[in-house]
């Protein structure tokens, strides 16, 4: 076999295997979008009551004041939490949520504030680590499968920096940059205010809406007691929302990247195997002439010597 | 009558739904039962309480373990919002009675809270403690 046809047929051969693992790969995140998007459904009845709660607490006056719903103007710190992913071989996941989050901090220098970092994920993490950049804390492990247990750590991490002093270090806002998982095709990285809070209605429930106003509710123990109870709930339970729409996203765009990366092997392959095909084809012809050739030097060498 | 309509929901999931005749959950101030017809009220649950639905087809009473977490009463709608939660059914009982035993014998505030929740756990299950 000639050289050329050997090296080609190798590259077929290890192409071959990479589609294979893109196509797992590809079948492996899709089937997890679906349990992703199952986890984002299941999560939903627990915002909207905590939702329409703080809403009804606020609506009562009782937030006037709250630390966690105030501003605080006298720090000029600011948190950032990067929502990224553990696991690269997403497509353009990781870089689009770097990319918004870098927007952000460029505004909020421009605003005269010091943003500091919190990342969730390891690539967002490698990414802070090549810059040899600084951040505040990450947290990874989790971002394709998380629970809310992981929600509750980053929520009580931030509240407890959000009610420091100013002196330590306290930070006077909180943002989070994450991806939303809008359809099977569109993820948008997104960037929200988590502190001080604006309380949103959930932005899935239009009907919520349409109830009109909210009854006047007792407190038990006292309006306070449970806003105090609630907040820092309601905050995970954002964060909660926001990490499994990252979740879900990521999955969404792991499979798209993994579809084309197969799709383009598959094209490799094709256009390989043609060039396979006329090495083979050139090598059968050529050997053809050489034997036409032999021979018909062969028969004229004995011609002559009749 | 009219009857309530149950939600008991954790962030992760919704854990039970159906419509009930009573629902007992315990505040800070003590155990609160609501009726059909109930004013409305918001209260903060006890870390490491049980919560009692009865049915309104007269099943059995439905027990779940709360661990924090708040209820909320409007026109006879009751949402249970916990920040983690276990019915009694599916509660592995051996395994609650050996961390109930184990944090029992331990000191401090961590180790109440644990021991409260265990035992919250043991009697959702139906278990005496």
């Amino acid at each position: 076999m000639g050289a050329q046809l050997r090296v080609v047929r190798r590259r077929i051969a290890s192409t071959k295997s990479m589609a294979k693992i893109t196509r797992a790969q590809e079948l492996i995140a899709s089937s997890r979008i679906v349990k992703a998007q199952q986890r984002v459904r299941e999560s939903g009845p627990y915002a909207r009551q905590i939702t329409r709660a703080i809403s009804a607490l606020v609506s009562h006056n009782v937030g006037v004041g709250h630390p966690l719903l105030t501003e605080r103007p006298e720090s000029n710190r600011a948190a950032v939490l990067l929502i990224t992913s553990d696991r690269g071989f997403a497509g353009g996941y990781n870089a689009n949520v770097l990319r918004e989050a870098e927007g952000l901090m460029t505004m909020l220098r421009e605003q005269g504030k010091e943003p500091i970092a919190y990342i969730v994920g390891r690539k967002g993490v490698g990414w802070y680590r090549f810059r040899e950049r600084e951040y505040a804390d990450a947290w990874t492990g989790f971002s394709d499968n998380p629970r809310f247990e992981h929600a509750e750590t980053i929520g009580r991490a931030l509240v407890g920096e959000f009610s420091k002093p100013v002196e330590e270090g306290g930070v006077g806002e909180i943002h989070i940059v994450y991806t939303e998982f809008v359809s099977m095709l569109t993820q948008t990285a997104q960037v929200r205010r988590l502190l001080p809070l604006e309380i949103e209605e959930a932005d899935e429930l239009p009907e919520e809406q349409s109830q009109g106003a909210l009854p006047a509710y007792d407190f038990e123990p006292s309006a306070s007691a449970v806003l105090d109870a609630l907040l820092p709930n309601y905050i995970e339970s954002r964060i909660w929302h926001m990490l499994l729409q990252a979740a879900a996203s990521e999955h969404a765009q792991r499979r798209r990247a993994m579809k084309s990366a197969t799709d383009n092997a598959n094209d490799v392959i094709e256009s390989l195997t043609r060039v396979a095909n006329q090495a083979r084809q050139a090598e059968i012809t050529q050997e053809i002439s050489e034997i036409v050739g032999g021979a018909n030097a062969l028969a004229e060498t004995s011609a002559g010597s009749e | 009558m009219a009857k309530l309509h149950v939600e008991l929901v954790s962030p992760e999931r919704e854990i039970w739904a159906g419509e009930a005749d009573m629902v007992v959950a315990k505040t800070i101030e003590g155990e609160m039962g609501i009726l059909p017809g109930h004013a409305p009220v918001l209260g903060v649950m006890v870390d490491g309480s049980v919560v009692r639905v009865h049915p309104a087809d007269g099943g059995e009473v439905v027990a779940a373990m709360v661990s924090g977490g708040f209820f909320s009463v409007a026109s006879n709608e009751v949402s249970v919002l916990a920040e983690y939660a276990e019915l009694g059914g599916e509660v592995d009982v051996h395994a609650a009675r050996e961390e109930y035993e184990r944090v029992s014998a331990q000191d401090g505030d961590e180790a109440a809270a644990a021991q409260r929740r265990a035992r919250a756990r043991l009697r959702a299950a139906g278990q005496e403690v």
